[in-house]
C-alpha cells in the first residue's frame, strides 16, 4: 500500500475513515473504563452522581465487601477446575478423533465423518438431553459440565485439516520402522500439533469459562456454582450476598452498596482475562483464521 | 494414510501368485492394519452416540404422554398433539413473532458493521497502530455474556449514566429494561457492540491477502480509494460474504437464548420471550418435559428448513456456489 499515492479526496476520505475508527475505539473502551472508575466510588456518590474524578469519593469499599463473602472465590476456584479438565478432555478427544478422520484411506471414514457432521445441524433438543444427564446420574456433579460438550465437531475438523496438512513422510517413514499408529500420534504427530492443540485448548477454557446456562440447569448446589452463576445472583438477580452488604445496614444504604458491589464484581472477575488476552490474542486470530480454511 | 509396504506385499503376492486379490480381502487387510485408528475412534464415537444420539432418540418425547414412572420408550403415544396444542396457544404467534424479529434485524444490522470495520482497519497504513486498534475492539468479544447483560442493567438503570444523562435533558428516565419497546434494540446494539470486532477478523485477514499488484495498477489508472474499495476489496470479501450469510440465515430460528433469558425481566416478557427460552421455562421450570420437547422440535425442524431454503437460493444467485 505505501507504494501508493493519494489524491487529496483520497486524504480526505482517509482523514472520515480515522475518525470513524477513533469513534469506534471509544465507544468501545469508554463502558469499560467507566465500570473500573465506578468501582472505586464510594456507594452515595455512585448513586446520587455518577463517577466523580475527584480522589476525595474514591474508596475501595466496593472490593472489600465482595471479598468479604467467600461466594467469588469459590466460583473463582470451580470455574478454574470446570475449564481446565473440559478444555483438557476436549482436546485430548478432538485430537484422537481427528487423526484416524485425516487418514483418506480409512476404512468407512466418509460415513464416521458424516455421523459427527450431523450432529451439527440436528439435535435432540434441551429437554432430552437434560433428561440423559439426568438418567446418567450426573446431576448436580462436575461431570455435567465437563462431559457431554467434550465432542466439538468444528474442533475435530479443525484438527484433521491440521493433520492434513502435515507432511505424510514422518508417519510414512514411522510406519516402515514398525511404529503402530498409536506410537505415530503420540509420539510423532501430536508433538507437531502443538500449535492447533493450543489454539483449541484457549477457545475451549475462554468458552467454558464464561458460560453459565448448562450449570444453571445441570447444578443446584451452591458449592459447584462456577464463577459465572455466582456473577449471576449478584448483578442479574440482586442478590449478594449478606456478608458483602453487612448486617444492620439501612434499607437506603443497601441500595447504594449494592450497586458499587456490581461494579467491583464485574472488575474482580473480568481481570484474570483481560490481563492474559493480550498475550493470547494472536493465538486465538490463528484459531479463527485456520478454521477459514476448512478441508 | 499409504501403507507402501502393505502395497508392495499384495503387489508381490499378486505377481506371484497369480491369483487377484478380491476387493473384500483388501478391505479386511486395511480394518486389520488401521485397527489402532478406530480405537482412537471410540472415545469420541461413544460419547457423541451418548450425548447427541440418545438426547435424538429421547426427541420421540414429543409425540408421547411422557410419564416418568414409565420411561420414554413405554410412555403411550399421542401423536401431533403437543405440536398442536403449541401452534394453537395464544403464545404462539407472540414466541414465532419475537423470534423471528430479534434475528431477523440482528442479522440485517449486524451484517454489514464487521465488513466495514475491516475495510476502515484496511485502510490504516501503519501495521503496528492497526494491530494495536484490533487488540482493542476484539476486546469485548471475551466479556462472558452475564457481565455484559450485568453492564446493561447498571448502565440502563434509572439511576445508571445513560439515564443521569436523559434526566437532565427530559427530566425523566426511561425505563429500558422494563419496556418491552427497548428489548430489541438493546439486545442487537449491545450485539454488535461486543462482536463488531471480532466478527471483522475474517474479512480482515482476506483484505490482508489481496495482492497488492492490484492496488498499484488501479492507483495507476487513477482510482480513487472509494473506487479501489469497491472494484477490489469488495469482490475479495465476496465469497465470506456469502457463507457468512447463509450461516447466520440458517440460525435465524437460534437466537442466543444465554443472552435473552437473562436480559428477561418480568416487564419486558412481550418482545423479550422467545421460543428457546419458552422451552427452558415450560420443560425445565415447570416440568412439562413432553410439551416443551416438542416446541424445540419445531423450531429445530424450522431451522434446518431454512438452512436448505438459503443455501438454494444463494446457491442460485451466486452462479452454483453455496455451502
Amino acid at each position: 500500500m505505501d507504494m501508493q499515492t493519494y489524491t487529496k479526496f483520497d486524504k480526505r476520505i482517509m482523514r472520515v475513515n480515522r475518525i470513524i475508527i477513533a469513534f469506534l475505539v471509544l465507544i468501545t473502551i469508554i463502558p469499560l473504563i467507566y465500570v473500573v472508575i465506578a468501582s472505586f466510588m464510594d456507594p452515595a456518590t455512585l448513586i446520587n452522581k455518577g463517577i466523580s474524578f475527584n480522589p476525595r469519593d474514591w474508596t475501595t469499599q466496593g472490593y472489600r465487601r465482595v471479598f468479604a463473602d467467600s461466594s467469588i472465590l469459590r466460583g473463582f476456584m470451580n470455574s478454574l477446575f470446570y475449564s481446565f479438565t473440559f478444555s483438557f478432555l476436549t482436546v485430548l478427544v478432538t485430537m484422537l478423533t481427528a487423526y484416524p478422520l485425516s487418514k483418506k484411506d480409512l476404512v468407512g471414514r466418509n460415513v464416521i465423518t458424516m455421523f459427527f457432521v450431523i450432529t451439527m445441524f440436528v439435535g435432540g433438543g434441551l429437554i432430552p438431553t437434560y433428561l440423559i444427564i439426568k438418567d446418567l446420574g450426573m446431576l448436580d456433579t462436575p461431570w455435567a459440565l465437563i462431559v457431554p460438550g467434550a465432542v466439538n465437531v468444528w474442533n475435530i475438523i479443525l484438527a484433521r485439516t491440521y493433520f492434513n496438512g502435515l507432511p505424510k513422510e514422518l508417519s510414512e517413514a514411522a510406519t516402515i520402522d514398525g511404529a503402530n499408529d498409536l506410537q505415530i500420534l503420540f509420539k510423532i504427530m501430536l508433538p507437531l500439533a502443538k500449535p492447533i492443540m493450543f489454539v483449541l485448548f484457549l477457545y475451549a477454557f475462554v468458552g467454558q469459562w464464561n458460560a453459565y446456562f448448562d450449570a444453571m440447569i445441570y447444578l443446584k448446589n451452591p458449592d459447584l456454582q462456577p464463577l459465572q452463576l455466582v456473577l449471576r445472583n449478584i448483578l442479574i438477580q440482586n442478590q449478594p450476598s449478606q456478608d458483602m452488604i453487612g448486617a444492620n445496614t439501612a434499607m437506603a444504604e443497601m441500595k447504594q452498596i449494592a450497586e458499587l458491589i456490581k461494579y467491583s464484581t464485574i472488575v474482580i472477575s473480568s481481570l484474570p482475562l483481560i490481563v492474559m488476552y493480550p498475550f493470547f490474542q494472536k493465538y486465538f486470530d490463528k484459531g479463527i483464521l485456520v478454521g477459514s480454511i476448512k478441508g | 494414510m499409504e501403507n507402501s509396504s502393505e502395497i508392495q506385499n499384495q503387489q508381490s503376492l499378486k505377481a506371484t501368485s497369480g491369483v487377484r486379490i478380491s476387493k473384500w480381502t483388501k478391505t479386511k487387510n486395511r480394518l486389520k492394519r488401521d485397527k489402532w485408528l478406530y480405537v482412537l475412534l471410540l472415545p469420541g464415537v461413544i460419547l457423541t452416540i451418548i450425548f447427541k444420539y440418545f438426547p435424538m432418540y429421547g426427541a420421540i418425547i414429543a409425540f408421547k404422554d411422557y410419564n416418568p414412572m414409565l420411561g420414554i420408550t413405554a410412555s403411550p403415544w399421542v401423536g401431533l398433539q403437543h405440536f398442536k396444542d403449541f401452534i394453537f396457544s395464544p403464545n404462539f404467534s407472540m414466541l414465532l413473532t419475537n423470534t423471528l424479529k430479534i434475528s431477523i434485524y440482528g442479522l440485517l444490522l449486524g451484517f454489514l458493521p464487521p465488513i466495514i470495520l475491516a475495510i476502515s482497519l484496511n485502510q490504516i497504513i501503519s501495521k503496528k497502530i492497526r494491530q494495536k486498534l484490533q487488540l482493542i475492539l476484539y476486546a469485548p468479544n471475551f466479556i462472558s455474556v452475564v457481565i455484559i447483560v450485568g453492564m446493561l442493567f447498571l448502565f440502563l438503570s434509572a439511576n445508571g449514566p445513560i439515564n443521569s444523562l436523559i434526566t437532565k435533558i427530559t427530566g425523566h428516565p426511561i425505563l429500558f429494561m422494563s419496556n418491552p419497546g427497548y428489548f430489541r434494540s438493546i439486545y442487537i446494539l449491545s450485539g454488535i457492540w461486543q462482536g463488531i470486532g471480532w466478527s471483522s477478523i475474517l474479512y480482515t485477514a482476506t483484505l490482508a491477502g489481496v495482492n497488492s499488484d492490484l492496488y498499484e495498477a488501479a492507483n495507476l489508472d487513477g482510482a480513487n480509494i472509494l473506487q479501489r474499495i469497491w472494484h477490489i476489496d469488495l469482490p475479495a470479501l465476496r465469497p465470506i460474504m456469502v457463507i457468512n450469510f447463509i450461516l447466520s440465515a440458517g440460525n435465524i430460528m437460534n437466537v442466543g437464548y444465554e443472552k435473552a433469558f437473562l436480559m428477561q425481566t418480568s416487564m419486558n416478557i412481550p418482545t423479550s420471550e422467545i421460543i428457546s427460552t419458552y422451552v427452558y421455562k415450560i420443560g425445565l421450570q415447570s416440568g412439562d418435559y413432553a410439551y416443551s420437547a416438542a416446541v424445540g422440535l419445531f423450531n429445530m425442524v424450522i431451522n434446518v428448513v431454512l438452512l436448505v431454503i438459503v443455501n438454494g437460493i444463494t446457491k442460485k444467485l451466486n452462479d452454483g456456489e453455496g455451502l
